[in-house]
């Protein structure tokens, strides 16, 4: 479990503990009795051991002309107590405990983010480590780095693919669940494109790279992940400019706390004693250790990122976890983000026929036509096309098709093509393209197709509405009456139609202008200036889209719109674990030290105080990286 | 030119010293350490060879914090 590293402290911390104790039992009961001398020497041992390494530090950094960190602080604070001790007190054990108390923080700290470190590196275990080739009926273990692109590598049941391909050979089910959060296995076969990452579950698959290991999907994610907290937020670099600001700050309060009075009481020469005076000041360094905060926040924020890949978000750094966290207005882009982006059968009213036979007719009309609504009257159909079956095919441009079906006579198109047979027609107010279909001169009934809206839309919006975004808006391209049906289906505040790609930034930055701060959500397909111009830009759905994955701050793995709003919650969540941290740190700090400096606080509380807050804002940084859906 | 390095560094704000000190080697254009991952990204000057100059940016951090240690 420990480092080797952390047993030597943990022994070391064990050996004076020990010796520290039998020593201030003698004390008090006097088994043994110790000259004066002999005991200064007696309680040098134990504090050597235990801070021999802090002495050392303490005294390169001065060697080094950056004295002033927490080893320098606990090295006067304690020589300081020796000296007082061996001069004027009699009492050593103050300072000895104070050593080994900082250094119970200290390997208490290591061993936490050690933890934190693991529970991460867990989610990071998806780096393949090897591809298998077939060389002579055999296979070949083979660097991933050294596959050429184009090159057929063979993936077992088990194994995790390796590098990003197409199958050749094989069908399997793969676990996307490290890719895509998503835990429905996926089936693949011959001539489907595979993401590295993935794990093959069941058959033996060969594949054809088509990418390099390094530009393969797993390794640009874990790119991602691995450098996302380089990039440092606010409360991070404040930490850091506080903490070279503090230290030097108390060492001087202490400095002044100390000589101050002493010069008052040795050049009036009333009663009181200086060396009260000096307890006071190196009291007052104990307690001004700035490692609670230095080691917390940045913990805190690396759990969180952690916490968020865990769901499937990932944040490239702690500066988009801190302003995904004050994002007030939430903007999206429709097609390919709330919708799928792709025409479908929505609907088919038909009085007379099975919606089925409406289809089936209006597909075989439709099966030479390069029309994209031909398209998705085929796939609504899902069945071979004889075109046999039809005969006479006469495209009428802008207005449909008529053609001779089974000896029928099938017109499929808009209403203008009904008019133009002479036939009437319902009129509808759907939402989509309408095909309406006329069989042998008769209305047979009509066909709606439109773009889907995706799963988990709606619910999402209310998620983001629940966590208190104050205002969603969706921005399109599409007609208005397109736009204002999906807006009225999943509930979004407002909706801006008919915008071409440069409208989509113009509206944008005027939403910016009324709002704190916020994010634009797309799919990185023509809307990456958005992506870029917005405070935070999350792309989603684009698993293997290196623009889009290039252009944004949070790329959302599962291409679901409720994880928006996981996103923003976990982000929240871990700002406020932070603030927490920040503020019941000083203030244990800022009070100590006042109480200290008046005297009414001891060494021993005063490193208790220290080590306790700085375990208590970890054992806190570390809950950012739980987060549980409400 | 960036490159990342695995690290091993004890404490936050040693991990802040070696930062600085990393910073201050000519030829080293930007540093920074993520000591909770222990990983260590450099962006180096154009025309700097990473592999000659990382022995001077380790010996640079060791004299600000000398058990630290920079695999590379």
């Amino acid at each position: 479990m420990l480092k080797k590293k952390q047993k030597k402290v943990l022994i070391r911390i064990i050996v004076a503990s020990v010796m520290t104790a039998l020593l201030i039992i003698n004390d008090h009961l006097k088994f043994v009795e110790v000259d004066r001398n002999l005991l200064f020497v007696l309680y040098l041992i134990p504090y050597l051991i235990i801070g021999y390494d802090i002495l050392i530090k303490a005294a390169k950094g001065i060697k080094n002309l950056q004295p002033f960190d927490e080893n320098f602080l606990m090295a006067i604070a304690t020589i300081g107590a020796m000296i007082l001790g061996f001069t004027y007190t009699g009492d050593y054990e103050e300072a000895v405990a104070v050593m080994i108390f900082y250094q119970i923080g200290e390997l208490f700290q290591s061993i936490a983010v050690e933890k934190s470190r693991t529970s991460i590196s867990k989610l990071m275990e998806i780096r393949p480590d090897c591809a298998y080739i077939e060389e002579n009926g055999e296979l070949v273990e083979v660097d991933p780095d050294d596959v050429a692109v184009g090159t057929e590598i063979v993936v077992r049941p088990g194994d995790r693919i390796p590098i990003d391909g197409v199958v050749t050979n094989g069908t399997s089910s793969l676990n996307t669940a490290t890719l895509t959060g998503e835990s429905i296995p996926r089936d693949v076969t011959v001539g489907d494109e595979v993401l590295s990452g993935c794990i093959n579950m069941t058959g033996v698959l060969k594949i054809r790279t088509t990418m390099e290991f390094g530009e393969s999907t797993v390794s640009k994610i874990l790119d991602l992940v691995e450098n996302a907290s380089s990039r440092k937020s606010n409360s991070e670099a404040f930490i850091t400019k506080f903490a070279k600001v503090y230290t030097p700050f108390v060492c001087i309060c202490a400095l002044l706390l100390a000589v101050v009075p002493t010069v008052i009481i040795l050049t009036t020469g009333s009663g009181s004693s200086y060396q009260e005076w000096i307890y006071r000041a190196l009291t007052f360094l104990v307690i001004s250790c700035p490692c609670a905060l230095v080691i917390s926040i940045p913990l805190g924020f690396f759990a969180g990122l952690g916490g968020a890949s865990r769901k499937g978000v990932l944040i490239k750094g702690s500066n988009y976890l801190e302003a995904l966290s004050e994002v007030e207005t939430v903007v999206f882009d429709k097609t390919g983000t709330l919708t799928h982006g792709v025409f479908e059968v929505t609907d088919v009213i038909s009085d007379k026929y099975a919606p089925e036979r409406i289809i089936e007719l209006a597909a075989l009309a439709e099966s030479s036509s390069p029309h994209p609504i031909a398209g998705s009257l085929i796939r609504a159909h899902n069945a071979d096309i004889d075109r046999n079956r039809v005969t006479n095919i006469e495209d009428i441009a802008g207005k449909g098709v008529i053609a001779v079906i089974d000896g029928m006579k099938v017109a499929v198109g808009n209403s203008r093509l009904m008019e133009h047979i002479g036939v009437s027609h319902q009129q509808t107010d759907a939402y989509g393209t309408i095909s309406h279909v006329a069989i042998d001169g008769e209305y047979a009934g009509y066909i709606v197709i439109s773009d889907v809206v995706k799963e988990g839309s709606s619910e999402g919006l209310k998620d983001l509405k629940k966590a208190g975004i104050k205002r969603t808006v969706m921005l399109t391209g599409d007609t208005e009456a397109v736009a204002k049906n999906v807006a009225d289906n999943i509930g979004i505040d407002e909706y801006h139609s008919q915008l071409l790609p440069q409208d989509k930034l113009t509206i944008l930055e005027k939403i910016m202008e009324d709002s704190k701060s916020t994010a634009f959500v797309g799919d990185g397909i023509n809307d990456a200036p958005s992506l870029v111009r917005a405070d935070i830009g999350i792309t989603m759905g684009s698993i293997g889209s290196d623009a889009a994955i290039e252009a944004s701050d949070v790329v959302i793995m599962d291409d679901d719109i409720r994880s928006v709003a996981t996103a923003i919650g976990i982000s929240r969540r871990c700002m406020r674990i932070i603030r927490e941290n920040i503020i019941i740190t000083l203030i244990v700090k800022f009070s100590f030290l006042g109480l200290a400096a008046l005297g009414v606080v001891d060494m021993w509380l005063a490193i208790i105080a220290d080590v306790g807050v700085m375990i208590v804002a970890v054992l806190n940084s570390s809950r950012a990286l739980l987060y549980r859906q409400k | 030119m960036k490159k990342s390095y695995k690290v091993e560094v004890d404490c936050a704000s040693c991990a802040t010293k070696m930062e600085d000190a990393a910073k201050k080697v000519p030829g080293v254009k930007d540093a920074s350490i993520n000591f909770v991952l222990q990983k260590m990204s450099i962006e180096f000057e154009d025309g700097v060879d990473p592999k000659a100059k990382m022995p001077e940016v380790l010996k640079a951090c060791k004299k600000v914090e000398s058990d630290c240690e920079i695999i590379f």
